[in-house]
């Protein structure tokens, strides 16, 4: 096994660094003590020179979104950690927080700082009901140990941490419908600009930020910029935890460098695909990436070179299918994902995505048209890019990526009657589907009509 | 009937104290009052409001957003399958299926009769190097086939908490309320 560099995973494994002393023991908290002694300023330089770029899906470059924060407004700054994590494959946040807690709340604690903000808010999946306690626990021990509190390792720099839980939506992880969501909102996306390091929690500037981008900070902080952009590529310093499930042989997060071979994650890491079967299809960076395929072995995992390949690295969740898997079944199953969390808010995707699904469920279930295709191939452009947010992109991206590699499944499907793969279908007597429920009623905004009514 | 007890009201009110602004404090309250009822019933919308100066109908439609808030009374567990996409490959379809008839669940039903099992479909559980996923009261369990969701099932029949995969499990879906709701944790 080619094992380069592990960052933000060298100490998994190891229950020991858990709790407050186990980490402080292997070197925690001393980036914080760093960045402490430095000007704000010069922190956002340091992580601006590392070329770090946010993990949670857009690779924005963290020091560069840090530097947008406006001091001269009035307001307080806040800084909000994106723990939402609910892409469909990806799962490295979760492991993260259980591992190693205190390492996100140092990477929080560092870009408090650098905003020169004294609050900040960890929104945590509703569903993460253990990883949430392990941060509750880790935020306890941080007060005890004078990390968190009205003395930042004793500065005049003060720091409170909420934890916040969602309650099971989706799209609470876009950052703007996360703080309608924290606001007390449905949570429903927001117009940008503004954006919200310009006007976000409350309309106050507001970094956020993913869990995994933050947990590389502190070690940008104690290691220098320069040692981070000599891992990985130019463009994509540094690694990547990437989430690798399906039909893989060792499902599970490895740590690699950003530019490694998905080959090397696959073959060396996940250990091949399951029962050494052959490799038909995969998400570089979970379900709202456009799928590749075998064809794509060789691509380098890193920002530039999946969008070369014809799809992006976004959260870097390989979901792996095999020459038995069926297409259009997986396909409808990742459609009918974005349609059940489709927020409501605009027509395209409340409306859109329901079609979608019905079209495909009935290709699936045998009772497809020949006009359906076109019809599919006719939606993808019409709905691309036309949501108000970019959960209706994520929901064409599979349609879009399974037409243009696997057509030939869908024709069989129409023209057998049944899914080539478990033989089933209109014509062995399967019911024609019924329509999923109803697309969601139009919702009402972030604004109350008791506040427009007066 | 009063949903809050005057000793919840005060742990209400130091929930709303997190927040620089009391509306933030909506889930939570709206969780809170799950844990006494295992929904949320118009009476609990009712006090959600009050606590937070809001009208009924503005506190309807956040609770409705969210599908871990409960607009209809639920099982004394919730058991969630995921099978979305590499659950499904790894036969979590089955997996739920398996749940739904050990819960004794007909066509369309969603709890039991007994009141015992909420049994849901879910969306990518964030665990995927586990699948199939099944989850009971929040706590996980990876791997799970058929016949062991059967057995988790028959365990909860029995008054036992089966140890999840990783971490604690609360003892039933109230508890796991309270836990969201940040006035208790787990072990
Ligand atoms: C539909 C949708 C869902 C998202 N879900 C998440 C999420 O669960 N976690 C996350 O960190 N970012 C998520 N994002 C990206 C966030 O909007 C935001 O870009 C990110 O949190 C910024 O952090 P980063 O710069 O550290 O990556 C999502 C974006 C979209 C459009
Ligand atoms: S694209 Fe979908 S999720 Fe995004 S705002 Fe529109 S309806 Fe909501
Ligand atoms: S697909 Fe089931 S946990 Fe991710």
């Amino acid at each position: 096994m080619s094992d380069g560099p592990r960052i933000i995973t060298a100490h998994w494994g190891d229950e020991r660094v858990i709790p407050y002393e186990g980490y402080v023991r292997v070197g925690g908290y001393e980036g914080l003590r760093r960045a402490l002694a430095m000007s704000p300023e010069e922190v956002i330089a340091e992580v601006k020179a590392s070329g770090l770029r946010g993990r949670g899906g857009a690779g924005f470059p963290t020091g560069v979104k840090w530097s947008f924060v406006p001091q001269d407004t009035g307001k307080p700054t806040y800084v909000v950690c994106n723990f939402d994590e609910s892409e469909p494959g990806t799962f490295n946040n979760r492991e993260l927080v259980e591992r190693e807690p205190h390492q996100v709340l140092e990477g929080i604690a560092i870009a408090a700082y650098a905003i020169r903000s004294n609050l900040a808010f960890i929104y945590c999946r509703g569903e993460f009901l253990w990883p949430g306690s392990v941060l509750r626990r880790a935020l306890e021990e941080a007060y005890e140990h004078g990390v968190l509190g009205e003395r930042v390792l004793g500065t005049d720099h003060r720091l409170d941490v909420v934890l916040h839980r969602g309650a099971g939506a989706y799209i609470c992880g876009e950052e703007t419908a996360l703080l309608s969501s924290l606001e007390g909102y449905r949570g429903q996306p927001r117009q940008r600009p503004p954006f919200p390091a310009i006007e976000g929690l409350y309309a106050s500037p507001t970094v956020i930020n993913n869990v995994e981008t933050l947990c590389f900070v502190p070690h940008i902080l104690r290691n220098g910029a320069s040692w981070f952009t000599s891992i990985g590529t130019e463009r994509s310093p540094g690694t990547k935890v990437f989430s690798i499930s399906g039909k893989v042989e060792r499902p599970g997060n490895y740590e690699l460098p950003m530019g490694t071979p998905f080959r090397v994650l696959l073959e060396e890491h996940a250990g091949g695909v399951l029962g050494g079967r052959a490799l038909k299809a995969w998400t570089p960076g979970g379900s709202s990436t456009p799928m590749l395929t075998a064809e794509h072995l060789d691509v380098a995992l890193d920002f530039e070179s999946v969008q070369q390949a014809g799809s992006m690295l976004g959260t870097g969740a390989v979901m792996v299918m095999d020459e038995t898997d069926c297409m259009v079944e997986a396909v409808r199953r990742m459609v009918r994902f974005y349609a059940h969390e489709s927020c409501g808010k605009c027509t395209p995707c409340r409306e859109g995505t329901w079609w979608v699904s019905r079209v495909l469920d009935r290709i699936e279930a045998g009772y497809g048209r020949p006009e359906d295709l076109p019809l599919l191939e006719d939606l993808v452009p019409n709905l691309l890019f036309r949501g108000f947010c970019p959960l209706l992109d994520g929901a064409v991206s599979p349609v879009a990526s399974g037409l243009r590699h696997f057509r030939e499944e869908f024709e069989r499907h129409i023209e057998e009657r049944r899914c080539p793969f478990t033989g089933r279908g209109s014509a062995t007597g399967v019911a024609e589907p019924p329509a999923p429920p109803a697309p969601q009623e139009p919702a009402p905004g972030p604004v109350p009509l008791s506040e427009v009514l007066g | 009937m009063a949903v809050l007890t005057p000793e919840l009201r005060a742990q209400a009110e130091a929930i709303v104290a997190r927040y620089p602004r009391p509306r933030s404090a909506i889930l939570p309250l709206l969780y809170l009052v799950q844990s006494v009822e295992g929904w949320v019933s118009p009476e609990g919308l009712r006090e959600v409001a009050e606590l937070l100066g809001l009208r009924t109908a503005e506190v309807e439609a956040v609770a409705t957003f969210y599908t871990m808030i409960r607009p209809r009374p639920t099982g004394r567990h919730v058991v969630n399958v995921c099978t979305n996409l590499s659950c499904a490959l790894r036969g979590g379809r089955d997996v739920y299926a398996a749940a739904r008839e050990a819960a004794g669940l007909r066509p369309g039903e969603e709890s039991s009769a007994d009141g015992l099992f909420t049994v849901r479909e879910e969306e990518c559980l964030g665990a995927c190097d586990g699948a199939p996923v099944m989850q009971v009261d929040f706590a996980n369990h990876e791997r799970v086939t058929p016949e062991r969701a059967r057995e988790l099932l028959d365990a909860l029949r029995r008054g036992e908490v089966p140890a999840p995969s990783r971490g604690a499990a609360p003892r039933d879906f109230r508890h796991a309320c309270r836990i969201l709701a940040g006035v208790e944790d787990l072990a």
